[in-house]
């Protein structure tokens, strides 16, 4: 055969193989952990073995029936953390002296969300339809980023103002906010991109944007400073403006953007920093050891990586319950305390992986929505974790953000699964073979309103 | 239980989470490079209501069409990308009563990602005289040897067409 084309393999066996390896891991530290308290593995090891390894088969063999070209590497690396951080917040859940069970709720949310991701795969099937719906998506976006003020229905807890509570359930809709902004800025930027690329002034030797093109950034800077002044929380406004800005760049190829989008941080971050919950969050990043019982957390935290050290204590053998929220905000300091700097080392890694992954589906794929969505989910992904860990080992101020699959919380779980099932539909898009050769049905005769005078016809 | 034990546990199953690492990296070697299949085996993009366009090719009289009609020796088969970033992707043309389109939207049979394109840029039409080439309302023109066109025009293997920072050539 003359003609032939490289296609993507389809890599589902491998995908089980690393898929079986990460969950082992996740249920290793489960095992090590009640080894090294109580010398024996877990009376329940059988039952939890059986029960986490046929949720991971389960996801695996969704993947395999619907979306057989999607990425292999996506669901390991997500079960990888979500085990690590089930098998830690159990680990925490043992130290008061009657031991609590958090890690169950966890369990719950963790299936639920794996129940989402199925319900993407198999109800969604194409992510291009999503395009049609930029605004409504960006309102509800903006409603859910914004419910936490409503009064009676808000709540604030840690100083953060960024909670709802329905029913004696708390759920965090800024987490849901963030994948539907971003679908709904990728389907806007798809169509404005062009408009916004338009280089109005050059000014060391960088091109910038039309002062009449400002406004939607300028929108978005309103909204995040909004939420930052009401909400107190650096970290989701952060988190938002930042998404914005780098779609912004990464759909017109003007860095211009990147320049005006940390100026208006800078600005924004100036003026916050007279508010005193920023202040006290500032303080604690610089000089932390000057206030023992306002910083306790962070020095808390600090100590336990020192701890730590290269190789960590070892599961169970750490003291991760003396920082406060050691489950939600706190993870990555308990997992440096237990698995040392090269255990966190490797699950960032592990984050980065995800991540590169989400990149590479967006080089590969052939439409722009496909591209910024995919560019959008994976850098949303990045700058979280990113902020919340940096928080964490005192390298940014500490935001609240949530440390993905990993820190204790319903919402965050189930929508970073829903992220999950997006990526494998679009990256079963993306990578599916089809020939490139065809031809254009949009514009038959079935589709034309007004009748089109005929090619020869015309001038 | 014994230290020397613990330890052993602790080490193990850090280097267990890099193999994992390193075992993910060999993946992605691995699927830098896909497999090469006949382009016969895939399934086309989208199924083709071939009918209702031999049906209005039909309807279509066959004027005159500007420039030379193609050489009747050489008949052209596919439509191949010679030049630029999308080099070697190419589209079958033989099928009479059809149309090729080129642009930048996803429905084009050939998809070009290049700034200077429009949406649906140009098309190839496989009409009663043969091939020839329509502009379709394009940004920034359709050129066929160095000439813009402003009405369909008659192309073939010999000719070449400039879309955007894209060159296209018809093959046997």
């Amino acid at each position: 055969m003359a003609e032939s084309v490289v296609v993507h393999r389809k890599r589902r066996n491998v995908e089980l193989a690393m898929v079986l390896l990460a969950q082992f891991i996740g249920l290793a530290g489960y095992a090590l952990t009640h080894i090294n308290l109580q010398g024996r593995l877990p009376s329940n090891m059988w039952a939890v073995s059986l029960l986490w390894f046929g949720l991971g088969l389960l996801m695996h063999i969704v993947v395999r029936w619907r979306t057989p070209y999607a990425d292999p590497l996506i669901l390991p690396s997500v079960l990888l953390l979500n085990g690590i951080g089930l098998a830690m917040i159990h680990r925490i859940d043992l130290i008061p002296d009657p031991p609590r069970n958090d890690v169950l709720v966890q369990l719950i949310w963790t299936g639920l969300g794996m129940l989402l991701a199925v319900l993407v795969i198999a109800v969604l099937r194409d992510h291009r339809p999503l395009q049609g719906y930029t605004y409504s998506l960006f309102l509800a976006g903006l409603v859910l980023l914004l419910l936490p003020l409503v009064p009676g229905l808000g709540v604030e807890l840690n100083g953060a103002r960024i909670w709802i509570r329905v029913a004696g359930f708390s759920f965090q809709p800024g987490e849901l906010a963030k994948l539907l902004l971003t679908i709904a800025f990728a389907s806007y930027l798809v169509d404005k991109r062009n408009a916004l690329a338009v280089v109005g002034r050059r000014f060391l030797g960088i091109g910038f944007p039309r002062p009449r093109d400002l406004l939607p950034i300028g929108v978005m800077w309103a909204v995040s400073l909004l939420v930052l002044v009401s909400q107190s929380d650096l970290g989701t406004s952060m988190l938002f403006f930042g998404l914005f800005v780098v779609m912004l760049y990464v759909s017109t190829e003007r860095p211009g953007w990147l320049v005006i989008g940390a100026l208006a941080l800078g600005a924004a971050a100036f003026a916050a920093s007279t508010l005193h919950h920023v202040q006290v969050r500032i303080d604690a990043w610089l000089h932390p050891f000057d206030n023992f019982d306002q910083n306790l957390q962070i020095i808390s935290a600090q100590f336990g990586f020192a701890w730590g050290g290269l190789l960590g204590r070892g599961w169970g053998l750490g003291r991760p319950g003396l920082t406060p929220l050691s489950k939600s905000d706190f993870i990555s300091a308990a997992i440096g305390e237990e698995l040392g700097i090269t255990g966190l080392m490797a699950l960032i890694m592990v984050y980065a992986l995800f991540v590169m992954r989400g990149l590479r589906i967006a080089l590969a794929a052939r439409d722009d929505f496909s591209k910024l969505l995919a560019t959008g989910l994976s850098f949303v992904f990045a700058l979280q974790v990113f902020l919340i860990t940096g928080g964490v080992i005192r390298l940014l101020p500490m935001t609240g953000l949530t440390t993905p699959f990993m820190s204790q919380g319903g919402t965050s779980m189930i929508v970073n699964w829903m992220i999950v099932g997006l990526l494998l539909v679009i990256s079963h898009q993306v990578r599916k073979p089809v020939a490139t050769s065809g031809e254009l049905s949009i514009a038959d005769d079935s589709t034309q309103l007004i009748s089109v005078p005929t090619t020869e016809a015309r001038p | 239980m014994s230290d020397i034990l613990l330890s052993g546990l602790k080490i193990g199953y850090l280097a267990l989470l890099w193999i994992f690492i390193l075992l993910a990296v060999n993946v992605i070697r691995t699927d830098l490079f896909g497999r090469r299949v006949p382009a016969s085996e895939l399934p086309a993009p989208e199924p083709r209501p071939v009918k209702t366009r031999n049906r209005r090719a039909e309807r279509t009289p066959a004027a005159p069409l500007p420039g030379r009609p193609a050489p009747a020796s050489v008949v052209p088969a596919r439509l191949i990308v010679t030049n630029g970033p999308q080099t070697g992707m190419a589209a079958e043309v033989d099928q009479a009563g059809t149309y090729v389109v080129i642009g930048r939207s996803p429905e084009c049979a050939i998809v070009l990602e290049d700034d200077y394109i429009s949406t649906r840029h140009a098309r190839v039409v496989n009409g009663d005289q043969g091939l020839y080439l329509e502009d379709m309302g394009s940004t920034n023109g359709t050129y066929v040897n160095g000439r813009r066109i402003s009405a369909p025009t008659s192309v073939g293997t010999e000719d070449e067409i400039r879309v955007g920072r894209t060159i296209l050539k018809l093959e046997p």
